[in-house]
């Protein structure tokens, strides 16, 4: 048989190549910044961190949907779900984890009808099914997933299904590399930038970013060519004192990335602000319906009254989000946090970096 | 609802009456049960089962089955309920006899669908070379049950001379895996969850006690025999790490996977390693037997893809590590709680 795509992309001796110019070229320190959760789980699951060189940190940033959505908004869902005659649908990541008092799990076992979907249009699909319920979808995730939720909200529209609605708490990633670079004692040597999320704003998405702050960035696939591949980029920028915006994930990412997906992203949602769980409120980096497609917010079709609630003492998932402290160096860090009974979000979601320094470290 | 109508579908469906223990009941048993698991010992319709007990050891275990969808690519509840336990008694090193059925079904469960399930049992059975020797059947109200849940409990003899334990794992041996990781699990998924992907994805359920047997009559010393079923090849391990005391290696690039699944993995964001195999089996053996074990497992017709996967070290007792298909290294630990999907 022969070699599959993905295994070019694996491919063990031009792995060692790469390895070998990081090692040679690679003189003073870096920290580079994996924005995104994917990255993160992809650098442990192949072992890359032990590959690199001593003068190499990587850190791991805010780009994980369900680690960055603020604790008012997981309160939200679950108030949602104890609504009468409501079915709550979510992404898998985020019945684990908690708010301020109990999580989507939870709700579920306590007989909450909450139920996982891999699709937003699977939640459409239940709300035709059950037209005696309220449908909620809890909207988490960055540009790679806005779309879908637009179109999905199209469709509700267009078919007139109105017992389905969401909760945005969707995330925008350029407006938070703004916010990372402007935070007093952050210091980046280069982004190595999502993959899936750039497929939607392409290049383009970053250039403000990148011409303000000029910190040498690199877009990347999910593969360790790919990954090892965006290092080397990064370490010849930083040692060349050449800062750039590069791709080196052509095969998917073009420059203007995908202006169709953004116009149906436009149509239904427009910019506003945000809070990010454990770094705070940032400018338009969130995601709210227009006017006109009000009627399926689910904030405001339950009454919902939530208080705000101070984030859990000790929990260092804002500094860990934000390349201030590793995981390792919170207090909370495999004692009173673990994967089974995580405190902060980046200890629940498989992406987070937590969970990946547990379970992969 | 007409006459007609009611009267086909108390033909068609498994009502209360059939677990009522009366004459519903019984024809239940004597006609779509009896017939297909018919042997000597069931056929006396006992309370229980009477056979003879031989010299040495026993091995005993139970399993109970609530899998969904019951049926799904290369099989259903029933075949998976029997294969389940003959399998958990030939880890213990033994040889499966005898076991038990209990069945517990939901009112409303298409009679079609109940012979379906049993025919496949009996055909499981027969395969694996045990006998049905006694059983229960209940029938619960509509919505108090899935459709059906089964339970099989069974009695092996173990071979002579063999100690096989999940502490017994020693530095130095070898770790044999029996074929391609997390076929059952996908399977399942992709049929619970309506996916289409391309391929032909079935299930790996099958019975593991003739490879066994080959493995114990091979002369070659056997340290540890697991079937890792939920939580996959990786919680397998660290559970027999952990218990013996040992630390591991795998290597990714020796891990059998089938195109599908790591494909259907990479999309899902799952991990094989955690995920459910049904008809394989983990084999520790020392070192210099491993290539002999090796042979006897892919002779086998569940075995042919077996391979060495990894290593016992006295490194990192209790714990995995993986050497990684591009040189590097991490930690493989156990699963905790469900694997859930990417969501970007």
């Amino acid at each position: 048989m022969g070699v599959t795509y993905l295994e070019k992309f694996r491919d063990p001796s031009l792995a060692k190549n790469l390895v070998a110019a990081i090692h040679k070229e690679s003189r003073s320190p870096i920290r580079l910044m994996e924005v995104c959760g994917t990255h993160t789980m992809a650098i442990f699951r192949h072992g890359i961190r032990n590959l690199l060189p001593e003068t190499i940190t990587l850190l791991s940033g805010p780009g994980c949907p369900v680690c960055v959505t603020a604790q008012k908004d997981i309160d939200a869902f679950v108030a949602i779900s104890r609504q009468p005659d409501v079915i709550v649908t979510t992404f898998g990541d985020l019945m684990r984890v908690p708010g301020s008092g109990t999580t989507l799990a939870g709700q579920k076992g306590a007989g909450a009808d909450v139920r996982m979907v891999y699709s937003v249009f699977d939640a459409v699909t239940i709300a035709r099914q059950n037209p005696d319920k309220q449908v909620v979808f809890c909207a988490v995730g960055f540009e790679t997933t806005i779309p879908t939720i637009a179109a999905a909200v199209l469709m509700a529209a267009d078919q007139g299904v109105t017992n389905f609605s969401i909760y945005a708490a969707n995330k925008l990633t350029p407006p938070a590399l703004t916010a990372l670079m402007t935070t007093q004692g952050v210091s980046i040597d280069g982004f190595i930038l999502p993959g899936h999320v750039s497929v939607i704003t392409g290049v383009d998405g970053y250039r403000s970013v990148f011409d303000a702050h000029k910190v040498p960035s690199v877009i990347t696939g999910f593969e360790p060519i790919d990954i090892l591949h965006a290092v080397l980029m990064l370490v010849r920028q930083n040692e060349s004192g050449v800062p750039a915006l590069e791709n080196a994930y052509a095969r998917a990412v073009k420059p203007s990335g995908n202006p169709k997906a953004r116009a149906v992203m436009h149509q239904v949602f427009t910019a506003g602000d945000a809070v990010w769980r454990g770094i705070g409120l940032i400018k338009n980096s969130g995601m709210k319906l227009k006017p006109e497609f009000r009627v399926f917010d689910a904030g405001t079709r339950f009454d919902l009254n939530l208080m705000d609630v101070p984030e859990p003492k000790g929990c260092a998932c804002g500094e860990i989000l934000m390349g201030l402290k590793t995981p390792v160096a919170c207090a909370l860090y495999k004692k009173a946090c673990t994967p089974m009974t995580p405190v902060g979000p980046c200890m629940v979601s498989s992406e987070g970096a937590c969970a990946a320094y547990y379970n992969y470290g | 609802m007409n006459g007609n109508k009611m009267n086909t579908e108390n033909n068609n469906t498994i009502l209360l009456d059939h677990g009522a223990g009366g004459k519903a009941s019984h024809a239940l048993f004597s006609k779509m049960i009896l017939p297909l698991f018919s042997n000597d010992y069931l056929d006396r319709e006992d309370d229980g089962a009477v056979y003879q007990v031989p010299a040495g050891r026993m091995a005993f275990s139970t399993d109970s089955y609530v899998v969904d969808p019951i049926f799904f690519n290369g099989g259903n509840i029933g075949d998976l309920a029997v294969n389940g336990t003959v399998n958990d008694i030939s880890m213990c090193g033994a040889n499966p006899l005898y076991i038990s059925v209990g069945l517990i079904v939901e009112e409303g469960l298409p009679i079609k669908d109940f012979q379906k399930i049993i025919k496949s049992m009996a055909t499981a059975a027969k395969r694996a070379g045990v006998k049905i020797v006694t059983g229960d059947t209940k029938v619960v109200p509509r919505g108090k049950a899935d459709k059906i849940f089964i339970n099989t409990s069974g009695v092996g003899t173990i071979f002579n001379g063999v100690n096989v334990s999940g502490s017994r794992a020693l530095p130095g041996d070898k770790i044999i895996l029996s074929g391609t990781m997390g076929d059952h699990g996908i399977a399942i998924l992709t049929a619970r969850e309506g996916l289409m992907f391309d391929g032909d994805l079935k299930t790996d359920s099958a019975p593991l006690n003739h490879m066994v047997k080959a493995i114990l009559s091979s002369g070659c010393e056997v340290h540890v025999l697991r079937d890792p079923t939920r939580g996959g090849v990786g919680t397998t391990l660290n559970e027999i790490a952990s218990r013996s005391g040992v630390g591991m290696t795998l290597f990714e690039r020796d891990l059998p996977i089938k195109k599908q699944v790591s494909g259907v993995c990479e999309l899902l964001g799952f991990d094989p390693l955690y995920i459910a195999n049904e008809g394989k089996l983990l084999a520790i053996v020392p070192e210099k037997q491993a290539s002999r074990v090796l042979d006897v497992i892919r002779a086998d017709a569940f075995g042919k893809n077996a391979a060495i996967i990894g290593e016992v070290t006295d490194q990192h007792p209790g714990k995995v590590f993986m050497e990684t298909a591009i040189g590097g290294q991490r930690l493989v630990d156990m699963l905790t709680g469900e694997q859930l999907p990417r969501i970007c």
